[in-house]
């Protein structure tokens, strides 16, 4: 990560600005009254500027991007300041001004391509309109410009793409081509809204490459949204971090990274899970609390109820205003006190703590496999039958008061592993022993309390698996009758407010309901459920990717806590290869349904690698300046399950594919160590001559 | 789509076949029969129905010939168009139906005719805009129209239009021949009952639309007002209320009885309650195929048009 700032040189000061905010307020009406969204943000843009605005959910990042479109929808409205476009105020333009401005010098991209696109339109004509209705050009025109559009934004088959519909093609293509139709214009700004999030990482890397690579070709600046402060480093020169409405630090990328002057940006680095972070020498710390509500924020600074430096009667006095770090530089800070805190000081950090030892084994799977038959429309008639391999031959074991992660993207199969061992699935194929019993073929219904007891799950979304009508501690209380740990209601009062301790909620959250609760804390309840019968194994499917950064780190620092006192068993399936580095002692990588690489972490993370981990690796967007990457290109996109590839599922994308090899027998299985198991045509020692792909360098 | 249309027939056909043979079945009866003979013999009571007179009449109506028989009979007879005599009026079925088919065809056309274009008018403009005034007016009207029973809202116009001020005859019984004047008043109740709801149905589902983020992008693509709405929403937010307006045929086919007797129009649902009534057992019997042939008609047109409407669908 080498890019310097590609503007700020001399010759800005004589431009005017693509874009400026000048103490920006934007507030919704409600019935409950006027909640600020936005309060006193301010941003300037030079052309071919990119600028990174990031935030956790609520902090008013996508409002931004919303009020300089100058859309807020019924109830929302600019309360105060400016926004400049180009030197002109947007607020005192007509609604006919407006629409010539929208979608040809400002063009946005949304976070869910699907939903963005009308789904009863040709692309084509989504596309041509844009020309036609902003610069008038004729029905043929229209058209060979958004064909020539759609080849620029390299999808494959323009013609074929421009007479589909939207559901026809895939997400990330759908992406391309909200992104040809933001540039069909040329815009001289493009709004980006966390464009990548709804989309595998693999998927994300190649986006973020068309990105970068149209802002440098058509000299567009860039306004880029995002929760991911990885994707901020590798697009942006500039950043802005928002809190609660506020934009609490701002400036250019490096000093923001590798000098921040704001507790809450650290507070933010510090929960992220960057190469360096380890689960027992460095943990990492949450952000205690929560975030304000918009209409119950505190006085004075916003951070202050969850802030270690906050003092009384200067934090909160209002207004905090934005104070220049250096005099004269462009990094400023919302902080009163950013001058006498002591940032050089290691973070008030978390305790070390003692790396877990594991025990026998729990849970053994061999040669898994699970198959759907699917039978559609004419097939059906014809009697062909299409068999899904969702899960093809699956190996592994885990042992006691060990983390076992399972990472792969979408269609890789591993939620509906996860089925098959709770006993929602029958397997088709292979064992699954956990302990003496063979789960394979023993649905949930005829498993016994005990065996049900001793695997539980952890879902990704708390909020569907809890029952609104129910308090909490009515909900943990009526899973600990049911696997008979105590049926004394005093004794399982006790023990509910023992598992409330165990996931650190306050004992009176008990007689809470869940929409009481944030999405944190609802996790915590689905957590201590999970724990309530004590079992020996939990599966957590994607448990924490539907929560905040902040609260991220708290949440797997439970879990880690939980398993440490515990020796519970984690089966961590994940997309998340940060997070799972972070706390996984072996990973699984899954694609397609199979098993390509199996490890330990650190031989998953360091050469040999399977040509798709290492694509992978290169994927993952590191929220940390002195890291660097090598870049791995992987075409395409992940083929529908129902259709796998012949040979190796990831020939249609690997760089390596050895033709009439690849993709006409399945892979050999190449052993490494102990259990660090490759699945790849490419011969030992080519593996083993691959150069590490994230390598922690010195800071830039 | 064929398999579909195929599968959906042949559906019709049992539930033709199961429903006829049922009511058949219970036509059948000796009490219903009697009861009937004496409609038809104008006798007083069941009881005073000599069993000579009911033989004979037996004879003479052919119903001395064993139940399954005379089914099958009626069966092959339906096969070639004829749905046997009226007991009361004593006319063939056919003739009757099909005028009586007219007459209802017409009040439903002339309901269709107000009563589509202004509730998606309304709906459409109400959705553009929700909570604007005319989105409020919309909803007023349509819970009032909707809330009112058509025997309510046939009487208050009777006393206003017909008995207050005197444009409109009373009835529709049009015992001097045709009279369009006539029809105004029924085809009215109907449009005002059933407007209502089409058109709440359509302003929840342009709402939705116009909520959508691909409107939003629509919007922010910098498009004309009247091209977001025309090309984008539109035919979108038409999908929904497309399918519940043809299911409306179905309710205009027999939910008209309540106002075709009100006001005395000889109508296919007024048949049908009179048949009822007597007990006239092939006017019944094909009052009901039609009744199940246009349910299952508006079923498959409903689906057809949805599939060619939604290209999520139509390409899945
Ligand atoms: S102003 Fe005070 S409370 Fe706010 S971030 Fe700075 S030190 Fe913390
Ligand atoms: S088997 Fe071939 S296609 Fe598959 S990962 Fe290895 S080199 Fe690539």
């Amino acid at each position: 990560m080498t890019e310097t700032p590609i503007v700020e040189a001399a010759t800005a000061t004589d431009r005017t600005p693509v874009l400026e905010c000048r103490n920006l307020c934007v507030s919704y009406f409600t019935r409950a009254g006027e909640a600020p969204a936005v309060v006193d943000f301010n941003l300037k843009l030079m052309p071919g500027e990119a600028h990174g605005i990031v935030g956790e959910s609520g902090c008013g990042k996508s409002t931004v991007a919303l009020a300089i479109m100058n859309y807020m929808g019924r109830n929302g409205a600019i309360v105060g300041g400016e926004i400049l476009f180009q030197g002109r105020d947007m607020r005192t333009m007509t609604q006919e001004e407006l629409r010539r401005i929208r979608g040809s010098k400002i063009a946005m991209v949304y976070q869910e391509p699907m939903a963005s696109l009308n789904p009863s339109m040709r692309i084509a004509e989504q596309l041509a309109e844009v020309p036609l209705y902003h610069e008038g050009v004729s029905q043929r025109e229209a058209l060979a410009r958004a064909e020539s559009m759609l080849e620029q934004v390299r999808l494959p088959d323009p013609k074929r793409i421009m007479n589909s519909y939207p559901h026809q093609i895939s997400g990330g293509q759908q992406q391309r081509v909200v992104i040809a139709m933001a540039l069909l214009s040329n815009p001289s700004l493009l709004l980006l809204d966390e464009p990548t999030t709804a989309l595998d990482v693999t998927v994300e890397a190649g986006i973020v490459e068309l990105i970068k690579e149209v802002a440098a070709k058509f000299g567009t600046s860039l306004i880029y949204i995002s929760h991911n402060l990885g994707l901020i480093l590798e697009t942006c020169s500039r950043l802005t971090v928002m809190y609660s409405g506020e934009a609490v630090e701002t400036g250019a990328i490096h000093d923001v990274f590798d000098n921040m002057r704001h507790p809450y940006t650290r507070g933010l680095f510090g929960s992220i899970p960057v190469p360096g972070a380890n689960k027992n020498a460095r943990p990492l710390a949450a952000i205690r609390g929560q975030l304000p509500l918009p209409y119950a924020r505190p006085k004075g600074c916003f951070f202050g109820p969850r802030c270690d430096y906050f003092v009384e009667g200067r934090c909160d006095q209002p207004p905090l205003m934005m104070h220049e770090v250096a005099p004269g530089s462009s990094h400023a800070t919302r902080c009163v006190r950013f001058a006498e805190i002591d940032w050089s000081a290691a973070k008030a950090s978390v305790a070390e703590r003692q790396p877990v030892q594991r025990g026998q084994v729990v849970l053994r799977v061999e040669d898994l496999s699970k198959h759907y038959i699917i039978e559609s429309g004419a097939a059906a008639l014809i009697g062909a039958r299409r068999t899904v391999k969702a899960n093809e031959k699956i190996s592994f074991r885990a042992h006691e008061a060990e983390t076992v992660a399972i990472v792969g993207e979408s269609g890789c199969g591993k939620s509906t592993f996860a089925k098959v061992l709770m006993g929602l699935e029958p397997a088709s194929a292979g064992k699954v022993q956990l302990g003496e019993i063979e789960l394979a073929n023993l649905p949930v219904q005829r498993r016994d309390k005990h065996t049900i007891s001793r695997l539980q799950m952890v879902f990704q979304n708390p909020f569907d698996t809890l029952n609104p009508s129910h308090t909490i501690g009515g909900q943990i209380g009526r899973v600990i009758r049911k696997f008979g740990v105590e049926s004394d209601p005093k004794k399982v009062q006790d023990r509910v407010d023992q598992l409330l301790d165990i996931v650190k909620l306050p004992r009176d959250f008990a007689k809470r309901l869940p929409r009481q609760l944030s999405g944190g804390q609802k996790q915590r309840v689905g957590i201590a459920r999970a724990f309530a019968g004590n079992p020996d194994m939990v599966i957590a499917d994607e448990p924490v990717s539907a929560l905040d950064v902040s609260v991220q780190a708290a949440v797997t620092g439970l879990l880690m806590d939980i398993q440490r006192e515990h020796r519970t068993t984690l089966l961590f399936i994940s997309h998340d290869l940060s997070v799972v580095r972070y706390l996984a002692d072996r990973i699984i990588v899954m694609y397609l349904g199979q098993i390509m690489e199996r490890g330990t972490t650190e031989e998953i993370f360091s050469p040999p690698y399977h040509p798709y981990t290492e694509a992978l690796l290169s994927a993952v967007p590191i929220a940390d300046a002195s890291v660097r990457k090598r870049k791995i290109v992987v075409a395409g996109e992940i083929p529908s399950p129902t259709k796998p590839p012949p040979g190796c599922p990831f020939q249609t994308r690997c760089h390596y594919m050895i033709k009439g090899v690849c993709d006409v027998t399945p892979p050999p299985l190449r052993e490494f160590g102990a259990d660090h198991v490759i699945a790849c045509h490419l011969e030992k020692d080519a593996l083993e001559k691959m150069e590490p792909v994230i390598t922690a360098g010195t800071a830039a | 789509m064929l398999k579909l249309i195929g599968s959906r027939l042949l559906q019709m056909l049992l539930i033709m076949g199961v429903i006829s043979f049922i009511l058949f079945a219970i036509f059948d009866s000796d009490k219903f029969k009697k009861q009937i003979a004496v409609n038809e013999l104008g006798g007083f009571a069941v009881s005073a129905l000599s069993e000579q007179d009911y033989q004979a009449w037996l004879e003479k109506k052919g119903l001395n010939v064993p139940f399954y028989q005379r089914y099958l009979n009626w069966v092959a007879g339906v096969a070639q168009g004829d749905f046997g005599k009226s007991f009361e009026k004593n006319e063939p079925v056919a003739d009757l139906l099909a005028t009586r088919l007219v007459h209802t065809g017409l009040l439903a056309l002339w309901v269709f005719a107000l009563m589509i274009p202004l509730s998606l008018l309304f709906g459409v403009v109400a959705g553009m805009k929700e909570g604007s005034p005319q989105d409020r007016l919309t909803s007023f009207i349509s819970v009032l129209t909707t809330s009112l029973p058509e025997i309510a809202t046939a009487i208050i116009l009777t006393v206003i239009f017909a008995l207050g001020l005197r444009w409109l005859p009373p009835n529709a019984a049009m015992v001097n021949g045709w009279d369009w004047r006539a029809l105004v008043l029924p085809v009215l109740t109907l449009v005002l009952y059933d407007f209502g709801y089409v058109a709440r149905m359509t302003r929840a589902s342009m709402a939705e639309v116009m909520n959508s983020q691909y409107i939003r992008t629509a919007i922010l693509k910098g498009l004309p007002y009247r091209r977001v709405i025309l090309r984008h929403a539109l035919r979108n937010a038409l999908i929904a209320p497309f399918t519940i307006i043809v299911l409306q045929m179905n309710w205009l086919l027999s939910g008209v009885v309540v106002v075709e007797v009100f006001f005395q129009y000889a109508g296919f649902g007024k048949l049908l309650l009179d048949a009822a009534l007597f007990g006239d057992i092939y006017v019944i019997q094909a009052a009901t195929l039609v009744a199940v042939f246009v349910a299952v008609a508006s079923q498959i047109i409903s689906d057809v048009g949805y599939t060619f409407l939604n290209p999520r669908i139509r390409f899945a």
